[in-house]
C-alpha cells in the first residue's frame, strides 16, 4: 500500500518533466524545419539523430557529454539550494565566473604540491562565489533590495572583473587569457589526457549527496526549507529569516564557486577573457527547475542540458542552426514555468469524481 | 559619433538622454505591466526581441518606420507569451520572466541565422531619418537638439502620456485597483485578466519600442547581446522611481548619466581599467536600489497570480 | 409569491469538498433573511455563487422571477444584487470615492471626473445617513466605517437586493446595534437583505426569517419569531449544544507576565501600541477585547519578538525579554497559538511530523547537533496526534491536507507540548466548527488549571467573555479599562472598545 503509493508519486513527479521535454523538443522541429526547409517527420529525423549521435551515440560524444555535466551539476544544485529558500540566485553565472578567474590565479602559483594545491583552488574559488552572492544575499537580507536584480548586476561586476584580472595584472602575455595553471592543480583526467572528463565529476556527485543530507536531515536544511515555503510560519518559529537568507546565498554561491573551480582546474585550466557570459548558471536555473530543486533530479536534468550542449557540434554538421539547442532550453523553461496546467488538470479530475458520486 | 565642436557638457546631455531612452520606455513598460500586478523580470528579453525586429523590418522594407512597428508588434507578441504564462497558467512570474529572456536571447540568435544568415549581427539597414540640419539652425538649443533623435521626444512624450492614463483616467484608475487588490476589482465586474492582459501586452510593446531606440538609431545594426542587462536596469529605474512615471524618467536619466559619464570618462585618460567604467553602470544601480529599496511600494498583488473563484 | 431571488438545487463542487449540495433558497422582497450556520457550512459559497464569483455546477438563479445566468459580479450588479464580503474588498491606498466609484467612474470626455465622484459620494452618503468624508483614504479609516463604505458601494450601483456576509465580527455591540438600525432603513426603502451569520444571538434580534445550513445542505427555514437560540444552535450543529464553557473558579498565583508601559509602531509607522500596562497571573485567563485594528496584533508581535517596541519592557518570570529574538522569547517560557495558522502557526507543505516540532527543531531530541533525528521527531507527532485527537491518516501528511479544526488542534497541542508559563492564544477558535471550538476551549481552561497563564485575544466578544477570568479592553493602543469577568457586562464592554469611559471605572478601577 504505502509503496504503491511512492511508486505512484515518483511516477507522477517524473511524467511532468518528461513531457515538458517532449513537447519542448517537438516545438524544436518545427525550427529545424524552417530553417531546412524539410518536412516535420524528416525535420524530427535529422535533429534527433544528430542530438543522439552528438550526445550519447558515440564514445568520445558521449566522454564530452560527461564533462558538459560537471559544471552543470554545479549550477543546478547551486540555483535548488536558492530556490528551495525561496530566493532566485540569477547571479549563479556571475559567482561561476568570477571563481574561474580566482581559481586561475590560484592555480598558476608555483611551488605548492599536488594534493593541496588542488584544494586550495577549490576553496577560493567556493570562497570567491560565497563572497559574490554573499553581497547580495547580505542586501536582501538588511537592506531588503530584490536579489533579482542585484545578482544580475552582479553577474555584470563579475564580467567585467574578471575581464580586468584576465587581461590586466595575471594576463599572459600576448594570449588574451591567464597562463595555465600548474600541473599541481589541475584535477585528475582518469581516462587519459585525451579527454577533458576528470574527477571533478565525483566532486559534483559527491554535491550532490551532501545537498540531500543537507535539506532533508539537518536543522538547517529544515529552517531554510521553511524559510522558503512559509516565511511568516518560520519567523514565528523562531527561525532567523535573515540569518538563512544570508547563508542559503551563500552556500549557493559557494557551490556555483567550487563549481567554477572544478571547472577551471578540471577542464578549462586558464581563465579567458569574456565577450559575454559562459551560460552555465543560467543553464542551471533551468537544470534546478527541471529537476524541481531535488538535487538527485539534478543529475538527470544536469544529464540532459549536457547531452543537448555537446550535441551543438554534431546539429551545426547536420545544418541545423546550433541556436536550436538554448531554443530547446528556453521551451522547457517556458512549460517548466507553467507546471500549473498540470495541476489544474489534476483538479479537474479530483472534481469530476466529486460530481459523478 | 563625431562630438568636435560641442561643448562637452551638451555632448554629455545629449548623450544621457539618448542612453535612457530605451531605459525609459523599457521602465514605462514595466510600470504598467507591474502596476496591474505583474512582475515583469522579460524586460531584457522583450528589449531584445524588439532591437532585432526593428532592424528586421527596416531591412525587408527599406522603411525604418515600419521597423518601428514591427518591434512594437514582436515585443506585443513575445509579452502576450508572458501574459498567457502568469495570468492563465499562473506561472511563476519571475520564472516565467527569464524564460522570455532566454528564449529572446535564442530566437534572435536563431533568427539571425535563418533570416540574415549572419552570425553575430545584422548588416546595416536604412536608418530613420531625424532632421539634424535643421534642428542645428534652431536658436541656443540647436546644438543639443541636433543630437537627439526621434525616439528621446516620443518618450519624453510617452512618460506624460503615462502618467495621465494613470492618475486620470478611468484606466488608469481600474489598473491601479488591479494591482493593489485584484478581488476588490473583480467584485465590481471590473475583468482583472482582461486589465492584465492589456496592460502585459503594452508593456512588451513598449519594451520592443525600447529595442528599437537601441537598434534603429546609432548603428542601425542588431548585434547579439546589444541589450547587456539594460531590460534590468530599467526595472531598477522603475523601483527607484516608486513606480511612478516621472520618477522612472529621472531614474532612467541617472542611470544613463552614469553610462554617458563612463564613454566620456574613458576619454579622459584616468588611470582606471576600462572595465571599471563598463561597470560603473551596474555598481550604481546596486547602490542606488540598495539605497532606496523599502522607501519605495510596489503594489500590493504585484507578482500574485490571480484565481477566480479562488475558495 | 414574490421572490426577489430564488435559488434552485444550487450544487457546487471544490476540489474535495462539496460547498454546496442542492440548495434552494428564497428571498422575499422587503426582508432580512439570515444564513445561518457554522464556519465552512457553505454560506459564503452559495452568496458568492449568487454575486457570480463562482459557477455553480448544478442548479438554477431566479432574480425577480428571471432566471439569470450569473456568469460575473457585472451581471449580478446589473441585476441589482450587491454584496458586502466579510473581508472588506476596498483598496487599501485609495480614497473613499476612489473606491466607490470604481468599475463605473463618472467620465469628462476620456477623463475620469473625481469632483462628480467625490458629490456623488456625498449625495448617497447624505442620502442614508452615513457619515463619511469622500476624500479619506481607506487605510486611515475605522473597521467601521470601511464597512459603511462598503455598503455604499453596493448602493452607488443602486443595489435592491444587499448581501451582508459577517457584518457583525468586526463590531463593537453598540455598533452592532447601529448596524440593525441602518438595515431597517434600507428594508423601509425597499430593499431585500440577506445576512450571514454564525451567531444566534443576532439572528434573534435582527432578521425576518433564517435558513440554516449544515455541510453544504439547507436543514430548514423557519419564520424567526417561531423559532428560539436553542432550537437554532441544534439545527446548525446538528446535535444538543452546550453553549456556555464549563470551568471552575481560577485559582491564580503570583504574577508571571507582564508588559510594561509599551509602545510600538505599526507597519506604516504610525503609534500602534501608546504604553500598554498588562499582567498575566499563573493559574487564570487574561482577556483581551477590543475591535479589530486597535493594537491586538502589534501587541502580540512586539510580546512575541516578531516586532521590535520604541520603549517600554516585556516581563516573563521576571526576566527581561524585551527586543529578544522569537527563538529566545520561545525558550523562556512563552507559547504562542497564532492569529493566522496559515500565515503563521504552520508550513502548510510541511508533514505534521516537521510541523510538531516547529520552535523546538534544534532541541534534543529532535536534533543532535545540526543532525535531525527524524524518527524521534515521528513518535513525538504520532505522541500530540494521539494526545490532541487529531484527525489524520499518519503523521507524514502535509499539513494542508487536514481540515481547519484538526490544523488548529496540532498547533494548540504544539503550543502545550512546549511546556511553557504563559500561552498566547490569538483567535484561537476563529473559522473552526462548534466541536473544535469546544474543544480548544475546553483544552485552554484544562492548561489554565494546571497552573499556566493564558493571555486570550479575541475579536469575539463572546468568547472572552466565556474563557477570560479577567477582561482588558484594548482601543486605540491603550488599555482602557480591565474588568471581572464576573462583573464585565457587555454593554460595559462595548463602551469601553468604542472609546467611551464607564463611571465605575474612574473610581481606580483600572490597574
Amino acid at each position: 500500500m504505502k509503496n504503491k503509493k511512492i511508486i505512484q508519486s515518483a511516477v507522477s513527479s517524473l511524467i511532468f518533466p518528461l513531457v515538458s521535454i517532449i513537447v519542448a523538443m517537438l516545438v524544436a522541429v518545427i525550427f529545424v524545419m524552417w530553417a531546412k526547409h524539410i518536412s516535420f517527420i524528416k525535420g524530427f529525423q535529422v535533429m534527433f539523430k544528430a542530438i543522439w549521435n552528438g550526445s550519447f551515440g558515440r564514445k568520445d560524444n558521449f566522454i564530452e557529454t560527461l564533462v558538459y555535466v560537471i559544471p552543470l551539476l554545479f549550477t543546478g544544485l547551486a540555483n535548488a539550494v536558492a530556490f528551495k529558500t525561496g530566493l532566485f540566485n540569477i547571479g549563479v553565472e556571475g559567482e561561476f565566473m568570477i571563481s574561474i578567474a580566482v581559481g586561475a590565479i590560484v592555480g598558476t602559483i608555483q611551488g605548492i604540491p599536488p594534493v593541496i594545491h588542488v584544494i586550495l583552488v577549490l576553496i577560493s574559488g567556493t570562497l570567491a562565489g560565497v563572497i559574490w552572492a554573499g553581497i547580495v544575499g547580505y542586501l536582501k537580507a538588511k537592506v531588503g533590495s530584490n536579489e533579482v536584480v542585484n545578482s544580475i548586476m552582479m553577474n555584470y561586476i563579475a564580467l567585467y572583473f574578471s575581464n580586468y584580472l584576465v587581461m590586466g595584472p595575471f594576463n599572459q602575455k600576448g594570449l588574451a587569457q591567464t597562463a595555465d595553471i600548474q600541473p599541481s592543480a589541475m584535477l585528475w583526467r582518469f581516462l587519459g589526457e585525451n579527454y577533458r572528463l576528470n574527477i571533478g565529476i565525483f566532486i559534483g556527485l559527491l554535491m550532490v549527496v551532501l545537498v540531500y543530507i543537507f535539506f532533508w536531515k539537518t536543522t538547517w536544511g529544515y529552517e531554510i526549507r521553511a524559510v522558503g515555503i512559509n516565511q511568516y510560519a518560520a519567523e514565528y518559529g523562531g527561525i532567523n529569516i535573515k540569518k538563512n537568507i544570508i547563508l542559503a546565498m551563500a552556500i549557493s554561491g559557494g557551490i556555483a564557486g567550487l563549481g567554477g573551480a572544478v571547472y577551471v582546474s578540471g577542464i578549462q585550466h586558464h581563465a579567458i577573457q569574456m565577450v559575454s557570459f559562459t551560460g552555465y548558471g543560467f543553464d542551471g536555473i533551468a537544470v534546478a527547475l527541471l529537476a524541481k530543486n531535488n538535487p538527485i533530479g539534478v543529475i538527470f536534468s544536469a544529464l540532459l542540458f549536457g547531452a543537448l550542449n555537446t550535441s551543438s557540434i554534431s546539429l551545426q554538421m547536420a545544418n541545423i542552426p546550433k541556436q536550436i539547442v538554448f531554443l530547446i532550453q528556453a521551451i522547457i523553461l517556458i512549460f517548466v514555468a507553467s507546471d500549473y496546467v498540470y495541476k489544474w488538470i489534476a483538479e479537474k479530475r479530483r472534481k469530476g469524481a466529486l460530481l459523478n458520486e | 559619433m563625431n562630438n568636435a565642436g560641442i561643448p562637452i557638457i551638451v555632448a554629455l546631455l545629449a548623450s544621457t538622454l539618448r542612453l535612457a531612452t530605451p531605459l525609459i520606455f523599457a521602465a514605462l513598460g514595466g510600470l504598467f505591466s507591474e502596476k496591474s500586478g505583474v512582475v515583469n523580470i522579460g524586460l531584457e528579453g522583450m528589449l531584445t526581441i524588439g532591437a532585432f525586429f526593428a532592424v528586421y523590418g527596416s531591412f525587408k522594407t527599406n522603411n525604418p518606420w515600419i521597423g518601428i512597428v514591427f518591434a512594437i508588434v514582436s515585443g506585443a507578441a513575445i509579452a502576450a507569451v508572458h501574459a498567457f504564462l502568469s495570468i492563465h497558467l499562473k506561472a511563476d512570474q519571475t520564472i516565467s520572466g527569464v524564460a522570455i529572456n532566454i528564449f529572446a536571447a535564442a530566437i534572435t540568435s536563431y533568427l539571425l541565422m535563418v533570416l540574415f544568415n549572419r552570425q553575430g549581427q545584422t548588416d546595416g539597414v536604412t536608418s530613420l531619418y531625424y532632421p539634424k540640419e535643421a534642428m542645428l539652425k534652431i536658436p541656443v538649443l540647436g546644438k543639443f537638439l541636433a543630437e537627439l533623435n526621434w525616439y528621446v521626444f516620443i518618450a519624453i512624450a510617452l512618460v506624460i502620456v503615462t502618467n495621465y492614463i494613470f492618475y486620470k483616467t478611468p484606466l488608469g484608475l481600474r489598473i491601479r485597483a488591479v494591482g493593489e487588490h485584484p478581488k476588490a476589482a473583480d467584485t465590481l465586474g471590473i475583468s482583472v485578466y482582461g486589465i492584465r492582459y492589456l496592460c502585459v501586452i503594452l508593456s512588451g510593446a513598449l519594451a520592443g519600442l525600447g529595442g528599437a531606440s537601441l537598434s534603429l538609431s546609432n548603428t542601425n545594426i542588431f548585434r547579439e547581446g546589444m541589450v547587456s542587462g539594460k531590460g534590468f536596469i530599467a526595472i531598477a529605474a522603475m523601483i527607484f522611481g516608486n513606480y511612478k512615471p516621472f520618477g522612472a524618467l529621472w531614474a532612467c536619466l541617472i542611470f544613463a548619466l552614469a553610462d554617458a559619464f563612463q564613454i566620456v570618462a574613458q576619454g579622459l585618460g584616468w588611470p582606471f581599467p576600462s572595465e571599471f567604467y563598463s561597470a560603473i553602470p551596474f555598481i550604481i544601480t546596486m547602490i542606488v536600489l540598495s539605497g532606496f529599496v523599502g522607501k519605495t511600494v510596489p503594489p500590493a498583488a504585484d507578482g500574485i497570480p490571480y484565481e477566480k473563484g479562488e475558495k | 409569491m414574490d421572490f426577489v431571488v430564488e435559488m434552485k438545487g444550487i450544487t457546487k463542487v471544490f476540489p474535495g469538498v462539496r460547498a454546496n449540495e442542492n440548495v434552494n433558497f428564497q428571498l422575499k422582497k422587503g426582508e432580512i433573511h439570515v444564513l445561518l450556520g457554522e464556519n465552512g457550512a457553505g454560506k459564503t459559497t452559495l452568496m458568492n455563487i449568487l454575486y457570480g464569483l463562482y459557477q455553480p455546477d448544478e442548479g438554477e438563479i431566479y432574480v425577480k422571477g428571471r432566471k439569470i445566468n450569473m456568469k460575473s459580479p457585472s451581471e449580478a450588479i446589473a441585476n441589482g444584487i450587491g454584496m458586502v464580503h466579510q473581508h472588506f474588498m476596498l483598496v487599501q491606498n485609495f480614497t473613499v470615492a476612489e473606491n466607490i466609484v470604481l468599475g463605473k467612474e463618472p467620465k469628462k470626455s476620456i477623463n475620469l471626473d473625481m469632483n462628480k465622484a467625490v458629490e456623488d459620494t456625498k449625495k448617497i452618503a447624505d442620502a442614508y445617513g452615513f457619515k463619511i468624508d469622500p476624500n479619506a483614504v481607506i487605510e486611515d479609516i475605522s473597521v467601521g466605517q470601511q464597512q459603511k463604505v462598503e455598503i455604499l458601494k453596493a448602493l452607488y450601483r443602486g443595489a435592491e437586493i444587499l448581501i451582508l456576509d459577517e457584518p457583525t465580527a468586526v463590531l463593537t455591540p453598540q455598533e452592532i446595534e447601529e448596524l440593525g438600525i441602518i438595515l431597517k432603513n434600507l428594508v423601509k426603502e425597499g430593499k431585500s437583505i440577506i445576512l450571514i451569520t454564525h451567531k444566534l444571538k443576532e439572528v434573534m434580534g435582527m432578521s425576518d426569517r433564517v435558513t440554516i445550513i449544515r455541510r453544504g445542505k439547507v436543514i430548514n427555514t423557519v419564520n424567526t419569531k417561531d423559532t428560539n437560540i436553542e432550537q437554532l444552535a441544534e439545527m446548525m450543529v446538528g446535535r444538543k449544544v452546550n453553549l456556555v464553557v464549563e470551568k471552575k473558579p481560577a485559582q491564580p498565583k503570583d504574577v508571571i507576565f507582564k508588559v510594561e508601559k509599551l509602545e510600538a509602531l505599526d507597519h506604516r509607522g504610525l503609534p500602534a501600541l501608546k504604553g500598554i500596562n498588562l499582567q498575566v497571573r499563573a493559574g487564570e485567563i487574561l482577556g483581551i477585547a477590543g475591535v479589530d485594528g486597535n493594537g491586538q496584533t502589534e501587541l502580540l508581535e512586539v510580546i512575541t519578538g516578531l516586532r521590535k517596541a520604541k520603549s517600554g519592557k516585556v516581563i516573563i518570570n521576571n526576566k527581561d525579554i524585551t527586543g529578544k529574538s522569537p527563538k529566545e522569547i520561545i525558550e523562556s517560557g512563552i507559547s504562542n497559538i497564532p492569529e493566522d495558522r496559515h500565515k503563521r502557526g504552520l508550513v502548510l507543505k510541511y508533514s505534521l511530523a516537521e510541523n510538531s516540532i516547529l520552535g523546538m527543531h534544534n532541541k534534543k531530541p529532535f536534533a543532535n547537533g545540526i543532525i535531525m533525528n527524524y524518527a524521534k521527531i515521528k513518535e513525538f507527532a504520532r505522541k500530540l496526534i494521539d494526545e490532541f485527537d487529531v484527525r489524520t491518516p499518519n503523521e507524514d501528511v502535509a499539513a494542508s491536507s487536514l481540515s481547519g479544526g484538526n490544523q488548529q488542534k496540532m498547533i494548540v497541542a504544539r503550543e502545550i507540548a512546549k511546556d511553557p508559563d504563559l500561552i498566547i492564544a490569538a483567535q484561537p477558535t476563529r473559522g473552526l466548527d462548534v466541536g473544535a471550538i469546544e474543544y480548544i476551549h475546553k483544552r485552554l481552561v484544562e492548561e489554565r488549571d494546571k497552573g499556566r497563564g493564558v493571555l486570550l485575544v479575541s475579536l469575539e466578544l463572546d468568547e472572552v467573555m466565556a474563557l477570560s477570568d479577567r477582561i482588558a479592553v484594548i482601543y486605540d493602543g491603550e488599555i482602557v479599562g480591565i474588568l471581572d469577568a464576573k462583573d464585565a457586562t457587555e454593554n460595559d464592554l462595548g463602551i469601553l472598545m468604542a472609546g467611551g469611559k464607564l463611571e465605575s471605572l474612574s473610581k481606580g478601577g483600572v490597574q
